[in-house]
Order: C-alpha cells, then sequence, then structure tokens
C-alpha cells in the first residue's frame, strides 16, 4: 500500500526515546530511574526499526 | 472516584506526538485510496507480518486490557485460559483449515462467504446483525474511554467522546481499512512499551517471581484456596470450588476451549478482516499464526500485574487501593489505571496513558473499519444499488459509500456511546445478546467448510435456532449473586451459576450443539441446490490442497503452526 509501516514505528519511538532519556538523565536527582532506562530502550528499538526501513 | 492523577507537559507531549502519527499514517495512506478495495480491502496487499500484529491488536482493546488485569487480580493465572486454550487453538485452526476458504473463495467479508456457500438470506441475517453488534460495540468502547478520562483524567466526558471520534474518524476517513491495520500495529507497539516499565517495576516491588508466589500464599489461603491457586492454570481445576474461576476443566475445556473461542477467532469478521487483507493465501494464512506468538505471551503483560495488585491490596504499607463503586465494591477494572499510578513518573506515565488511549481506539477503529466492509459489500450493495456494467463508475461509487459509511459508523457510535451513558445495562444487555451469534455461525460455517451436503435452507435454520437456544438459556439461568436481569434470568430462574463465565460457557456449548444438529437434520431433509462446481473452493473436500513446496521450509504454515503449538504447550506445562 505504498507506505512502510516501520517508519513511521522507527521515527515515533526513536522521538519518544530521546525525549524520555533526557528527561530521565535531567530529573535524575528528583526522588530504577525508570525514564531514562526507558527511553534508552525505545531509542535503540526506534534505530533498529529505522534501520531496517532503510537497508 | 479521586484518582490523583495530574500529568505534566512531557505526558502531553508523548500523547500529542503519538496522535500526530496516528493521523499522518491516515493522511500519507490517503492518496493510495483510488477505488472501494484500497479503502474497504486494504487492496490485499499487506506483508503477513503486519497483518499478524494488527490481528492480535484488534483484539487487544482497552475493556480487555483493563478487563483482564482486573480478572488477574480476581482470578490469578487461570485468566491465562482466555490466552492460551481459549485462543490458540482457535487461530492455529483458523490459519490450517480455514483461511484458504475465506481468502481463496475471493470472498471479502464473512458475511460474503455465507452468501458463496449458502444462499442470500443467511448472509444477510449475518451481515445485519453483525452491523449492530460492531456499532454497538465501538460506542460501548467510546463510552468506557470518555468515562475512563473523566474519571481519571479530570477530562470533559463530551469533549473526550468528540476528540475521540474524531481521531478515529480522520484516520480511518483518510486511508480506510490500510489505515486502520497500520494504526494497530503502531498500537500493538505503543501498548507493549507503555505497559512493559508497570511489569517490570511491579514484579521488583514484590520480589519477583518467587516473592510474588511467598506473598500470595497466606492471601489465597485465607479466601480458602490452595496457596498456589493463583499461579496455576489447570490444577485446580478439578472441583469448580477449588479454583477461583469456579469452573471445572471440561466447562473450561468445552466452553472456551472449543465453542466460545473458535466462535470468536473463526468466523468474527472484525478479526478475519485483518487476515483478509494480506498479500497471498501464504500470508493470509500466516497472519494468525504470526498473532498468535505476542498473544500467548500478553498474559505476563496485563494478567501479572494483576495478581501483583491483590499482594498490594493486602499489604497497607504500599498504600495501593482501588476506587469503589456506588455499592461499596472494589473497581476491578481500574487495577491498571491505579497501578500506572502506583508505579510511573512522569514522563513513562505518559505513555502508559497513551497506551491504554490506543487501545481503546484500536478497538474502535477496527469495528468501524469492519462495519464500512459489510454495510457497503453485504448490505448496500446487495439490496440497495448493485453492481452496473460500468466497472470504473461503481468503484467510484462504493468508494463514496465506504467513506459515507464510515462517518455513519462513528455517529452511530456517539449515539451509542450516549445511550450507554444514559441506559448503561440496557446496552450491556444488547451486546450479551449480539454477541450470542458467534457460537452458532461458528457451527454454521464449520458445516459449510467440512461437509458439502449443508445447504442454504438448514444454514438459516441453525443460525436461528442457535441464536434462540442461547436467549432462551441466557433468560432461564443467571450467575449467583446477579441483581440485575442483564446477567441472565430474565424469562424464569430455573438455574444458577456459581460464576457468570460458567453461564458463558454454556451459554455458548447450547447454541453451538443446537445450531449443529438443527443444520445436519434440515440439510437431509432439504435438496442441495449448488452443484460440486459451486462449491469448489469453498468446500474442503471439492478444493485442491494447498502445495507449500515452494516455501522456503521455515516460511511455511505448517511449520509455524507446529512452533505456536509447541510454545503454547510448554507455557501450560510451566504453568500448570
Amino acid at each position: 500500500m505504498g507506505l512502510d509501516i516501520k517508519l513511521p514505528i522507527g521515527l515515533m519511538f526513536t522521538i519518544f526515546g530521546i525525549l524520555l532519556t533526557v528527561y530521565g538523565f535531567v530529573t535524575r536527582l528528583d526522588t530504577i530511574n525508570i525514564n531514562l532506562w526507558s527511553g534508552a530502550g525505545m531509542l535503540v528499538f526506534g534505530i533498529i526499526m529505522l534501520a531496517l526501513t532503510f537497508k | 472516584m479521586s484518582s490523583g492523577f495530574v500529568l505534566s507537559w512531557i505526558d502531553y507531549s508523548v500523547m500529542i506526538i503519538y496522535f500526530a502519527f496516528v493521523l499522518g499514517i491516515g493522511w500519507a495512506l490517503k492518496r493510495y485510496m483510488k477505488d472501494a478495495s484500497a479503502f474497504l480491502e486494504a487492496g490485499r496487499s499487506m506483508p503477513a507480518w503486519v497483518a499478524g500484529l494488527a490481528f492480535i491488536s484488534t483484539n487487544l482493546g482497552a475493556l480487555e486490557v483493563m478487563g483482564m488485569t482486573g480478572s488477574g487480580l480476581k482470578y490469578g493465572m487461570l485468566t491465562t485460559h482466555f490466552y492460551w486454550i481459549g485462543a490458540i487453538p482457535a487461530m492455529v485452526f483458523l490459519a490450517m483449515f480455514m483461511m484458504p476458504f475465506y481468502y481463496g473463495s475471493k470472498a471479502r467479508s464473512v458475511p460474503e462467504y455465507l452468501k458463496l456457500r449458502y444462499d442470500e438470506k443467511t448472509r444477510g441475517l449475518n451481515a445485519i446483525l453483525f452491523a449492530i453488534m460492531t456499532i454497538l460495540a465501538s460506542g460501548i468502547s467510546m463510552y468506557a474511554l470518555a468515562i475512563l478520562m473523566e474519571k481519571v483524567l479530570g477530562w470533559n466526558f463530551h469533549l473526550s467522546l468528540v476528540l475521540s471520534a474524531a481521531i478515529v474518524l480522520g484516520y480511518t476517513y483518510l486511508g480506510g481499512l490500510s489505515s486502520a491495520i497500520y494504526n494497530e500495529v503502531l498500537q500493538f507497539f505503543i501498548i507493549v512499551v507503555g505497559l512493559l516499565p508497570i511489569v517490570f517495576l511491579s514484579l521488583k516491588d514484590v520480589g519477583g517471581w518467587h516473592g510474588l508466589q511467598q506473598s500470595l500464599a497466606p492471601i489465597v489461603s485465607s479466601k480458602g484456596f490452595a496457596p498456589d491457586a493463583w499461579t496455576t492454570t489447570w490444577k485446580y481445576t478439578g472441583s469448580a470450588a477449588a479454583n477461583p474461576m469456579g469452573v471445572e476443566w471440561y466447562g473450561i475445556f468445552a466452553g472456551l476451549g472449543f465453542v466460545l473461542s473458535f466462535g470468536y477467532w473463526c468466523t468474527n469478521f472484525l478479526i478475519v478482516q485483518r487476515a483478509m487483507s494480506a498479500k497471498s493465501t501464504t500470508a493470509a494464512r500466516n497472519t494468525p499464526l504470526i498473532g498468535a506468538i505476542p498473544k500467548m505471551f500478553i498474559p505476563f503483560l496485563i494478567i501479572v500485574p494483576g495478581i501483583v495488585a491483590l499482594v498490594l491490596l493486602n499489604n497497607p504499607a504500599k498504600g495501593f487501593t482501588l476506587p469503589l463503586n456506588e455499592a461499596g465494591q472494589p473497581i476491578y477494572d481500574y487495577t491498571i489505571i491505579m497501578l500506572l499510578k502506583q508505579y510511573l513518573p512522569a514522563g513513562v506515565l505518559g505513555l502508559g496513558i497513551t497506551a491504554l488511549l490506543a487501545s481503546f481506539m484500536s478497538g474502535m477503529a477496527g469495528n468501524v473499519s469492519a462495519f464500512n466492509t459489510v454495510w457497503t459489500y453485504d448490505i448496500y450493495q446487495s439490496y440497495i444499488r448493485p453492481t452496473t456494467s460500468d466497472k470504473a463508475s461503481d468503484d467510484r461509487h462504493y468508494l463514496f459509500i465506504g467513506r459515507m459509511a464510515t462517518i455513519f459508523g462513528v455517529l452511530v457510535s456517539i449515539a451509542a456511546a450516549y445511550l450507554a451513558s444514559l441506559f448503561g445495562n440496557i446496552m450491556d444487555f444488547l451486546q450479551t445478546i449480539f454477541s450470542m451469534v458467534n457460537a452458532p455461525l461458528f457451527a454454521v460455517i464449520f458445516l459449510g467448510m467440512f461437509w458439502k451436503r449443508a445447504t442454504g435452507h438448514a444454514a438459516f435454520a441453525g443460525l436461528l435456532s442457535g441464536f434462540f437456544i442461547a436467549l432462551v438459556h441466557h433468560g432461564l439461568t443467571f450467575p449467583a449473586g446477579a441483581d440485575t436481569i442483564v446477567k441472565g434470568g430474565w424469562i424464569a430462574h430455573l438455574h444458577a451459576y456459581p460464576v457468570e463465565m460458567a453461564q458463558n460457557f454454556w451459554t455458548a456449548i447450547f447454541a453451538c450443539f443446537t445450531s449443529t444438529l438443527v443444520t445436519v437434520v434440515i440439510s437431509f431433509m432439504t435438496t442441495q441446490k449448488k452443484p460440486d462446481s459451486e462449491l469448489k473452493g469453498l468446500v474442503y473436500a471439492l478444493t485442491p490442497k494447498l502445495n507449500e513446496e515452494s516455501v522456503v521450509w521455515y516460511r511455511r504454515s505448517s511449520t509455524l503452526a507446529i512452533l505456536v503449538l509447541l510454545l503454547v504447550s510448554i507455557l501450560t506445562i510451566l504453568f500448570w
């Protein structure tokens, strides 16, 4: 159908990953840093999906 | 209920980004919607993995997520029966034995298969019942979303309703079934990612799986059950009194494992439509099998946190509570919401809330896209404006009708949502009644696919009689403690079941048995008007078997089916 669904999935999770990783890092002293870990996980997933899209 | 949820800018950012992508997918697909087939059937172009994830995501609506987490709290790992025996065998059967007929017959919907295999009246009955059922389900889902937003986030009920409807309408109107399917894949990932932190943090909080078992033992024993009754699946199903679900193994096996699950997974067009959008017969067969793999692991995402919630509820130091309804009873369906509040800080909280919103919308969009296909092909094209000799003109016309049906479906869903807000019990009752058509429908389609003697008159009578018996059984029985006729007993109180689930199982068993019996008997009393040549591709014995030798072994449906059955067997043994 013309659109490769891996592209929006990869883009969205890369954006979420960057957003939450940065937020988790900035708020790291504000009393597991779940934002940091979730963000990093999403960033990796997003980049893998983008790599699969453009491979 | 005051839940004390406060969302920050980052939570709203996550939501806004997600909905921008959802609408963006619809917009990106708009230019490919050139005819009715592209809009209503996704042009039969979906790869198996996309159709497979959409297949499972359609079923992963928010009412499912919230309800099953609550069931995890109430029944423990017994709830996994809905995901293992209550889903996987039916999905494998659909893939291996039914998809070749659904897909190979070129039917565009389940009602159209009934027309090809049986006759027009059988198709008409199924199409009308299905269209009403999907709109009711969509409306109830919309209502539940708006009420949740109002109670949890303090959003205005009417605004939540209109906003969610506008987003669903936006992407389904623009991109049709393709947009619904692509967004279901996106929703699948957001649901998994949004709920995973809860699983991880809640299990860590109680000392892992072993710590959970130890914490549960005294709580469960005090309820009169064995200490491991909440963490096993089959061990205590020898007697209804020995397990929290109140059902025996044969009720689970026959009622859930056969009739209810086969009725739902093999004949519900909302689900089957995803597989029918696949790009080839092999992809269509692989769709339910690919969907089966995440399906069997979903319990760890939504049921295990529910079990943890039982431990938290019994430990005042944790400060975990459930909101109470007007009768002072805990609202179990809100378990997942309260777990979000318990464990997630700003940031991942926005992700968790977005996951719930996504699951509500996938349920709505799935219903609307199935409705517009059945309305356009099985009702409008059949009874109002049949095809003409001008194919190009027809295509444009049915594309227009498909789009109008999308708008109509969303508007009627909104009306159904308002009806649910005014007459909640009546809407629940109607949905219960219309869902009773699944078991007789499976009996009729099963006989149609595997017995060439089954006739159109018999199928029609079988559908009606099964539906009628289901109604009568529901009207004569009720679950113990039921305080409303919505739960049954609206004719007389002939028999009380220990729990509502047992009543549902037996309603389906009686309906399926009656439908099968009536269809077989009337088939022998009537003449089969369709010659064998007309039944080719529709009946197993008259259709050439699919040859998978040209497909590499690890991509064959048979290999995938064996893998799926092996995995579910291992899980069942591990949690026996």
